[in-house]
């Protein structure tokens, strides 16, 4: 009665899958996988080899970079990607920007992602009053101002790039936190779940091997999404001077310093807005694949 | 008898080839589109419907029956199905060919349906009144005070108490089956020519189904409406039906006047069906008792077992009200034996089982195998526990659709480190192969298995630790007839093996009588009459088990029954406010064991 569409499906003559092992294989069939990983292997490479990709140094002020007026260069032969306000060659800044900008994204997001997770699924599943507590924490710092939190944990600790990563984490985790908490709770009433209980498996193992997995998709959406609001929250801290201190380079400060001549030279707020939306879409579209591939439902669907 | 006049009416009309018919359905072919390109799931269908009759669809699911019914509402689901090729005559007009919009205006009507889960067909947010009023006004020029008188006529008609109170009320401040009575008051409030209800008492308790299908009987009579009832149940089948259509695989197997289709079965297949269904009074034959006496003494017992959850409300959320779900339980199960728990929804049968299985804190005693597990520490309660496993009603919920199903039914062996690598492999294949899957099934998902083969698989796990209880909650009940009867053999033959006693918890008292040694009736959250089987089913004494074997319809158009004894009143709430504690009840022995409430 519950699928009249699709009954007995038995799916006789299936390869039997081997889930684990075949996840890399799998991805390199995808197109769309492969187009994001190669993004994303781009702007690694970008990042590591910035010296030696680029003959001029990130923050050198270049006399020929400025037109005889004083204005920035548009993209040419001699500056591919132009130069910016100050005569700095941009292509070099945004290969040198996304080592800052990498950091953010993957460490910073990955960490506000993992707490979020540990936060939502303990107070999904357990309750009670460890759930309640931690959800009204949560509530609290969803509630109190993001920018003020980071400005005042950034006043307290001495600014690196580090530190402004783990800022970002400890602002950025609360809506994940909320979001898989809500899922875990709806979660832990499926019937499955009264069955994992019913032959003695125990919490971290329902948990780990039987909820996580179901929030993956979850995970994977709100970790893209997390990867540009993270890019540019950096871009916002160091614009208020507790960043990344300038003249280092990232692609959220790039944006920041020269939003307001937009008009005039949009290349400056064009190129590193495509980098952080490229890269963004390239994580999207590998977890996207990834979430389809750990799917066992989802197999043999476009 | 009033049954009998219909019954005669519809047959009148079938017979008398000149009456043209309200509904005709000719060739009719419905695809859908899958992985696999499409596919057929209904074929070269043909059926005329009389004015006036009731036409059953039967058959178990696959069998393209419900499609047929969207198909004729054109309510196919978009853009996966389609009609392939036929016609759907309704008076002059081809509904096969007809325009989205064209068929709006039929919907509701002139062909109204309604559907099985009357909760979610029925919008939650808006009031009852307000539902039906606006399924009024959408077809009728009427006003909306008009609207209003004919919204509360409908719900008159349906005989729901107390009518004018009802309309302000919401859905979910409704029963069962006073919801499915609004939905029925819905489809007949226009009067339309067609009534096709699509399997309209399946999430009913037996009682209500018996008041429902009633009630749908007398308006029939007082409308003349012709009725398509789709549903996988002979018994109901037997109590409606003027003629019957068998379907299977998406084609019609047989068709024909409901007593030659129980008395006189031309296909193979209709034979096979009515030989799975469940019967009252076909239960095991005696040589397969065993002998309560030579038992040894209890494996399970639970003693005054309270279950209650607390209910807030108020000004700071006070717990002001309790939901007593169960009251007050005692029983014992010895090795080997099979206890039913019976009772409807609501009753705190499945309740019981789950504080036996801890998965719901509870107070009073339950000791499993001599150990009272409130005494226990969490370690010893875990090794004890390990004798009791469970099987639940929805195998398409109750497996983690994301592992496969070898590892799924390895993980109690796991958990509980039992066996290496290999020797958990090995054990696994041997239990695949005995509950009737192959080994090399084992790397599946649990998404590619039927109905019935994931419950061979929860058989499986269950059995995985050698258990020395196993709880089958509703085990069977989503299961088709014949995958429901050859899973119960294998869960009889299961016993004889392995020695495992079960607690069985079932609504439906002929697969109840077909698996008990010994029976329990649950009425509120309290035992009202407890006795072996042949106490309870030959000799019941409590009124409410009565009214159960009563209500469970008879596959037989033989013996339908005339008039069911209604109730007048909904059975009470199990919510009681606090301080406001339920009535015990005495159990009285009133011979041999057999104890009924007084």
């Amino acid at each position: 009665m519950t699928n009249p569409i699709a009954p007995e499906l038995s799916a006789a003559g299936r390869m039997p899958a081997k889930p684990r092992a075949g996840v890399w294989r799998r991805l390199l069939k995808r197109p769309l996988a492969l187009l994001g990983l190669g993004i994303i292997a781009v702007v690694l490479a970008g990042a590591i080899l910035a010296p030696w990709l680029t003959g001029y140094d990130p923050n050198e002020q270049m006399f020929d970079g400025l037109t005889l007026e004083g204005a920035p260069l548009p993209p040419g032969a001699q500056f591919w990607l132009g130069t910016d306000l100050l005569g700095r060659d941009l292509l070099t800044r945004l290969l040198f920007g996304a080592r800052t900008s990498l950091i953010i994204g993957i460490v910073a997001n990955g960490v506000a992602l993992l707490i979020g997770t540990l936060v939502g699924i303990t107070a999904g599943y357990f309750r009670g009053w460890i759930g309640s507590a931690l959800m009204r924490f949560t509530d609290l710092m969803m509630a109190f101002p993001a920018l003020l939190l980071a400005i005042c944990l950034a006043a307290v600790l001495q600014p690196s790039l580090w530190i402004v990563a783990m800022v970002i984490a400890l602002v950025n985790w609360v809506q994940t936190a909320r979001v898989i908490y809500t899922e875990t709770s709806s979660l832990s009433e499926r019937e499955f779940i009264d069955a994992e209980r019913t032959i003695g498996a125990s919490a971290p193992r329902i948990l780990f091997r039987h909820i996580l997995p179901h929030l993956l998709p979850t995970i994977i959406v709100w970790g893209t999404l997390g990867i540009s609001t993270t890019v540019l929250l950096e871009a916002t801290l160091s614009y208020l001077g507790i960043g990344v201190q300038p003249p280092t380079a990232s692609w959220g400060n790039i944006i920041f310093e020269n939003q307001t001549y937009f008009q005039a030279a949009p290349w400056l707020v064009f190129f590193p807005g495509a980098a952080i939306l490229a890269l963004a879409l390239a994580f999207n579209l590998v977890g996207d694949a990834l979430r389809d591939i750990l799917d066992p439902t989802q197999r043999g669907r476009a | 008898m009033k049954v009998e006049d219909i019954k005669r009416s519809g047959q009148a009309a079938a017979e008398s080839g000149s009456v043209r018919p309200v509904l005709s359905v000719s060739g009719l072919s419905v695809a859908v589109r899958g992985e696999e390109g499409e596919r057929d799931v209904v074929s070269d269908l043909t059926f005329g419907l009389m004015r006036g009759e009731t036409l059953c669809i039967a058959g178990e699911s696959g069998s393209g029956k419900s499609m047929t019914a969207l198909a004729i509402m054109g309510l196919l689901p978009q853009p996966a199905a389609r009609i392939g090729s036929g016609s759907i005559r309704l008076g002059n007009q081809d509904l096969a060919a007809l325009s989205e919009s064209g068929m709006r205006r039929i919907r509701g009507d002139r062909i109204a349906m309604i559907f099985q889960e009357p909760m979610t067909s029925l919008n939650p947010v808006l009031s009852v009144g307000r539902q039906l009023t606006e399924a009024i006004e959408a077809h009728t020029s009427m006003s909306r005070s008009n609207s209003r008188l004919r919204a509360l006529e409908a719900l008159k008609a349906v005989r729901i108490p107390d009518a004018e109170r009802r309309l302000e009320h919401y859905p979910h401040e409704l029963s069962g089956g006073m919801r499915q009575r609004v939905m029925i008051a819905m489809a007949l409030a226009l009067n339309p020519d067609v009534l096709i209800a699509d399997e309209p008492t399946t999430a009913l308790d037996v009682t209500v189904q018996g008041e429902v299908l009633e009630l749908l009987r007398d308006l029939q009579r007082e409308h003349g409406t012709s009725v398509i009832l789709i549903t996988h149940d002979m018994g109901v089948v037997a109590e409606m039906a003027d003629r019957v259509i068998i379907m299977r695989d998406g084609r019609m197997v047989e068709q024909g006047r409901a007593a030659d289709i129980f008395n006189r079965p031309q296909a193979d297949y209709t034979r096979e069906l009515l030989a799975a269904v469940p019967r009252i009074g076909g239960g095991r034959t005696a040589e397969d008792r065993q002998d309560a006496a030579n038992m040894p003494a209890e494996l399970v017992s639970v003693s005054d077992l309270h279950v209650r959850f607390d209910l807030h409300g108020g000004f700071f959320g006070r717990v002001d009200r309790r939901v007593h779900a169960v009251e007050g339980v005692s029983f014992s199960i010895a090795p080997h034996e099979t206890l039913s728990l019976v009772g409807e929804s609501g009753c705190g049968k499945s309740t019981t089982a789950k504080a036996i299985a801890g998965l719901v804190p509870f107070t009073g005693s339950i000791s499993i195998g001599g150990h009272d597990l409130s005494a226990l520490s969490r370690k010893e309660r875990k090794a004890v526990r390990r004798n009791v496993q469970m099987i639940f009603q929805d195998p398409f919920a109750s497996l983690d659709p994301r592992m496969r199903v070898g590892d799924l039914v390895a993980e109690p062996l796991l958990i509980h480190g039992l066996g290496d690598r290999e020797q958990r492999h090995a054990q696994i294949a041997a239990l695949f192969e005995r509950v009737g899957l192959s080994a090399d099934q084992m790397e599946r998902y649990p998404h590619e298995f039927s109905g019935g083969q994931r419950q061979r698989i929860c058989i499986a796990r269950a059995l995985a630790l050698r258990p020395k209880l196993i709880i089958a909650d509703e085990s069977v009940s989503a299961l088709d007839v014949s995958v429901q009867a050859r899973v119960l053999r294998l869960l009889k033959e299961l016993q004889r093996e392995f020695g495992v006693a079960y607690l069985f918890i079932s609504h439906d008292m002929a697969v109840v009588e077909n698996i008990s040694d010994r029976v329990a009736v649950m009425y509120l959250g309290q035992i009202v009459e407890m006795g072996t089987r042949d106490q309870i089913f030959s000799n019941p004494r409590h009124p409410y088990t009565k009214r159960l074997i009563e209500a469970v319809p008879v596959p037989d158009p033989g013996r339908r029954r005339a008039r069911f004894a209604r109730l007048d009143s909904e059975i009470p709430s199990a919510v009681r406010r606090i301080g406001d504690e339920p009535r015990k009840l005495k159990l009285e022995d009133v011979g041999d064991g057999h104890l009924v409430a007084t």
